[in-house]
């Protein structure tokens, strides 16, 4: 079973939810579990889960390189390129790749009739993997700073989940692609958000796209204590599960701020977490 | 002419108080035209209250589509697909959507011409009048990609708009992260301010953005909120800062008059303009304006 725990909204507490889940899980419910941080571009779950990393690779593109002596400038590559990452001009004879604009999806390597591309590995991040209370527990995405291809990074990163047990997916903000990229491969998917009307704003983007994706889904308010109405009007509205709400407090902000799993260290927050999985888990089977 | 200013808030990490920062600098700006970059869950409008002048539809890239009628499941085009985006069901061939880059090789390959490729057109781009001057917002379709250029195209209209009204800056909320919605916001921009939190989170994903920061030459300074929920952590970033040789625009205590300002959709410096945060923020706002024209003026 895949969860994705997604929020719309940054900041809400995904990693709280993902960190916290995945130590019920292994610790406490002794579970086939697996957590891939899939927020590539910010990937902070390894701050909270202290694993140690046993294997690393690097996640590659084929980037074409244009060799000029054989171009004829017909301008074929050009023209099929969806990216406008090459720039010719035949006056001054020159063609190249812009790099960071590239997807590498090999079409101008595939309509080159002169033989002129030939293609290298690029490195657009890593994938770790980690054992934490049992073997391959966690594994890491990480896209290199200065590139752009967030979504790549995730694919590969869920490419190497296991296909047993329960994973988890803790997903980046947003709703656009790194987030389709993720919520689309998980059998459910963990709503967190906040009372405010940031919190509810973006929830109600996130609903929308689970529906478009047709997910399971469930909520989990965090930072509760702010009696925001219309959060609470809305979840009953759209009939969809409150599974759990996480109070604010000034203490568990700082314990957050040092990297320290409140599951861990809180009663109350390790039952809450509890009831949340195995609704989840309930939700799934039935 | 004097060409307007452009300041992007910036994070790394989510959630740091990105878009109530924007809002108060906003306002607190005179003559400045305001822009939403993040896309993907624009906010800036909630508390600005904007009243729509003007819309339009915008093109996020393309899908691949196949007609089932032409298509002989050759299979040439699964083995094409970099991204795995052709699945194949009981031998009947079709795009995942999702995975989809619109790269269009499989349309190019295709024997039968059964692949077309279609553009997206699910986004929008909001020109509007805010209570401090005119905003710039847009909303990413359901599901939709290519934000990043998204991005590109609000910061234009909202340099033209800035241009039209003379405005003085460009107030920019970005995105979170350091991909590609971020690198657009970044790129050619005159100052990124920097919102971070005084934890170990707010750190690692600060250090990040800065390195991304860095390619492009573009100067940043960095406000820490928040800075009272752990001291000692807002003083290790603080050293670590002065170290890379990064300024440091300020620290913003933690107070929950930002959340009640939020909830009545309304600034820190509207809901509390003599409070101690209102008072911080003045400060901030006022570091980051007399340095920029101190030059111009000698």
């Amino acid at each position: 079973m895949k969860i994705a725990i997604t929020s719309g909204k940054g900041g809400t507490g995904k990693t709280t939810v993902s960190t916290g889940l995945f130590h019920v899980l292994t610790k406490h419910l002794r579970y086939n579990v697996q957590l891939l941080d899939c927020d590539v571009e910010e990937p902070d779950c390894h701050i909270f889960i202290k694993a140690l990393k046993t294997d690393s690779y690097p996640v590659t593109i084929s980037i074409p390189q244009i060799d000029v002596s054989k171009c004829t400038f017909c301008g074929k590559c050009k023209a099929i390129c969806a990216f406008n990452a090459i720039i010719m001009l035949p006056t001054a004879n020159f063609i190249e790749v812009v790099e960071d604009m590239c997807h590498g999806c090999g079409a101008c390597l595939y309509v080159c009739k002169e033989n002129a591309i030939h293609e290298h590995d690029r490195v657009i991040g890593s994938i770790s993997h980690h054992d934490y209370y049992a073997k391959d527990e966690f594994i890491e995405g990480r896209m290199n700073v200065g590139c752009a291809l967030q979504t790549r990074v995730i694919r590969e990163t869920i490419r190497h989940g296991q296909q047993k047990g329960i994973v988890l997916y803790d997903s980046p903000p947003g709703t656009s692609c790194p987030v389709i990229a993720t919520v689309s491969k998980a059998d459910y998917v963990l709503l967190v958000t906040e009372p405010t009307p940031f919190g509810l704003h973006d929830l109600q983007l996130m609903v929308e796209t689970v529906k478009t994706l047709g997910k399971k889904h469930g909520i989990v308010v965090n930072k509760a204590g702010l009696n925001y109405l219309p959060l609470y009007d809305y979840i009953k509205k759209e009939e969809i599960p409150l599974l759990g709400e996480i109070p604010f407090r000034k203490e568990y902000a700082k314990a957050y701020s040092t990297g320290i799993i409140l599951a861990e260290h809180d009663d109350g927050i390790r039952a809450l977490f509890q009831t949340i999985i195995k609704q989840v888990i309930h939700e799934e089977t039935v | 002419m004097k060409k307007p200013f452009e300041i992007v808030v910036l994070s790394g990490k989510g959630g740091t108080g990105k878009t109530s920062l924007t809002a108060s600098f906003a306002s607190l700006a005179c003559k400045a035209v305001f822009a939403d970059c993040d896309v993907d869950a624009a906010d800036l409008h909630l508390i600005l209250s904007p009243k729509i002048i003007q819309q339009e539809n915008f093109t996020s890239g393309a899908k691949a589509k196949i007609e089932k009628e032409k298509c002989t499941a050759c299979g040439l085009c699964a083995t094409l697909c970099r991204f795995n985006a052709v699945e194949i069901q009981n031998n009947i061939y079709h795009i995942d959507e999702y995975a989809c880059e619109g790269c269009g090789l499989c349309a190019e390959a295709c024997p039968n011409g059964a692949i077309s490729i279609e553009e997206y057109k699910n986004n929008h781009i909001y020109i509007a009048d805010c209570h401090y001057g005119p905003m710039v917002y847009g909303k990413l379709g359901i599901a939709e990609e290519n934000s990043g250029k998204l991005v590109s195209k609000i910061r234009q209209y909202a340099k033209e708009t800035a241009r039209e009204y003379r405005s003085d800056y460009i107030i920019v909320d970005g995105p979170p992260g350091i991909g590609c919605p971020v690198i657009s916001s970044v790129t050619g921009t005159d100052l990124v301010v920097a919102v971070t939190e005084p934890t170990l989170s707010g750190w690692h994903d600060l250090e990040r953005l800065i390195d991304m920061i860095g390619r492009f030459q573009t100067p940043v300074k960095v406000i820490i909120n928040k800075s009272d929920l752990n001291e000692e952590m807002a003083g290790t970033i603080e050293k670590k800062l002065k170290e890379k040789g990064i300024e440091m625009l300020g620290r913003i205590p933690y107070d929950e008059s930002m959340i009640y300002a939020l909830l009545e959709g309304k600034t820190i410096n509207e809901y509390e303009p003599h409070g101690l945060l209102a008072n911080e923020l003045n400060k901030i706002w006022n570091s980051i304006t007399t340095k920029i024209y101190e030059p111009e003026s000698i």
